[in-house]
């Protein structure tokens, strides 16, 4: 099975790009299965399910949606091969910028809106850094020229990703990425498997539900601001 | 270098032979693609973009001219080979012209002969009717003179050998002269639009129906004449425009143009 994992922050239009890239797979006779991974709420798979695939929703609730791709990966691998499935698409919120959710064996798909990221794209971490391919999306909303310098820029983030400008309303771009999809390796199993970029070292008490500030409530690896490389002027 | 790209017929949305076996698109030309929404104008380009090979959705294929295989061609236009210009697109970067001229100089033209960011302005300067400066913030500038600093950066800067057209609107540009500085580029110019004026600027209208190419019409007589009518009723519409921005009050004795049509 092949496996495809699709992060991206909220709304930058993972699915509906991906909704069209299915579209064009299924066009060719491809048997897609859908994981959408989430936090709180999702109505996703109700756009997925349009298509006549295999569709699951994943909540994380309380988790870093990250974290719970890396707990969940292999479960959701075994149910699109039980659905009989011959590539697994995942589609993830990417939050924070801090993680990845990519894994070694997948074909990892980073979105990034053009729209918000444009400016400053070193704030993007390893989503682009460890991705294969990364998607620009709402390219007809932003100049050509703005767009170039952006992907020079990117390429200097990460130079071995092939970088593709996308429309998802109009599905510009939906079929070069199936295709890249289809030419993607094939795995009878993924356990065993790595996580391209490490999760953060975050065990401090508010991971687990601490919610009073202040010195004393706060235990675990605890990473204050250095103050003294702040500026110099001051009121007093 | 590039020349020619050759479209090979699929099949449309009811999976019937495409009726237009095959058309070549040749630099210097413009090519104005009409046809109603949902009749694959989108596809199409889709299709020139990614180089189609006769596997995709409309089974089309796309050669081109001298032989080189898609693949050296996508990585000598990093994977792009439509620039594109839309009526919807922006500038959102808060810099200030000249400063994002020169980042972009530095990013593109790493091996072509650079141009100036001042021939660029100058350029755009010509197609806008009010003249930017380069200290001028790239987020402040008016909707027409975004759109001729987009076509002067395309014709100027571009390193795709095809620019796509996706209607450009009617206020503040000339667009007449920004289809010729397009020309000058030598690309091939794919022109999306069912605004009369611009439609006629093609030489060659592709006429997409069901999702397929239904005929190619070359520009005839008449219509050639035609342009040059709307073109003059334009100028006068952009005329009027200026006028009322500028604070005049408009009377009749200074439309000597409209007289016949004011009687």
């Amino acid at each position: 099975m092949k496996i495809v994992i699709t992060a991206g922050a909220p709304a930058s239009g993972k699915t509906s790009i991906l909704f069209k890239t299915i579209r064009y797979l299924k066009g060719l006779n491809v048997k897609v299965a859908v994981a959408k991974l989430d936090c709180l709420k999702s109505h996703d798979q109700k756009v997925y399910e349009a298509l006549n695939i295999p569709v699951i929703t994943g909540l994380s609730q309380n988790l870093c949606p990250d974290h719970f791709l890396a707990i969940n990966i292999i479960e959701i691998f075994n149910w699109a091969k039980e659905k009989g499935a011959d590539y697994l698409i995942v589609e993830t919120a990417g939050l924070c910028n801090r993680c990845a959710p990519f894994i070694d064996r997948a074909l990892n798909i980073c979105v990034i809106d053009c729209l918000s990221s444009i400016k400053v794209p070193e704030k993007l971490g390893p989503i682009v850094t460890t991705a294969d391919i990364i998607l620009i999306s709402k390219v007809d909303m932003v100049s050509q020229a703005e767009r170039e310098v952006f992907v020079y820029n990117l390429v200097k983030l990460n130079p071995n990703a092939q970088i593709l400008e996308v429309n998802g309303l109009s599905g510009f771009g939906s079929q070069k990425i199936g295709n890249i999809i289809l030419n993607s390796p094939d795995y009878h199993t993924i356990a065993g498997d790595f996580l391209r970029h490490s999760m953060p070292s975050a065990t401090c008490s508010y991971c687990v539900g601490e919610i009073r500030i202040g010195n004393t409530y706060q235990q675990g690896i605890i990473n204050k601001i250095d103050f003294s490389k702040g500026s110099e002027f001051s009121y007093v | 270098m590039f020349n020619k790209l050759m479209i090979v017929g699929g099949k449309d949305k009811t999976g019937s032979e495409e009726l237009v076996k095959e058309l070549t698109l040749e630099k210097g030309n413009i090519y104005t693609i009409v046809g109603p929404t949902g009749s694959g104008k989108t596809q199409l380009i889709e299709d020139i973009e990614c180089l189609s090979d006769g596997s995709g959705l409309t089974k089309r294929k796309i050669l081109l001219n001298n032989g080189l295989s898609p693949d050296n061609y996508r990585s000598s236009y990093q994977n792009r080979l439509v620039s594109h210009l839309s009526q919807n697109m922006h500038f959102i970067l808060d810099m200030s012209v000249e400063g994002f001229l020169e980042m972009r100089l530095q990013c593109t033209n790493f091996n072509s002969l650079s141009k100036s960011t001042q021939e660029i302005i100058e350029c755009a300067n010509e197609l806008s009717g009010e003249k930017i400066y380069g200290d001028y913030s790239l987020t402040k500038l008016s909707g027409g003179q975004s759109r001729a600093l987009m076509i002067a950066d395309v014709a100027i800067n571009g390193t795709t050998p095809i620019i796509l057209i996706d209607e450009i609107e009617n206020a503040g540009i000339d667009r007449l002269k920004a289809m010729e500085i397009l020309m000058d580029s030598d690309k091939i110019i794919l022109v999306v639009t069912h605004d009369p004026l611009l439609a006629l600027y093609g030489n060659k209208r592709i006429v997409m129906q069901n999702g397929g190419i239904s005929k190619i019409i070359n520009r005839n007589q008449f219509e050639i004449s035609l342009l040059k009518k709307l073109h003059s009723i334009n100028k006068i519409t952009a005329g009027i425009r200026n006028d009322l921005r500028i604070g005049k009050e408009l009377r009749k004795e200074g439309y000597y143009e409209l007289q016949s049509v004011l009687e």
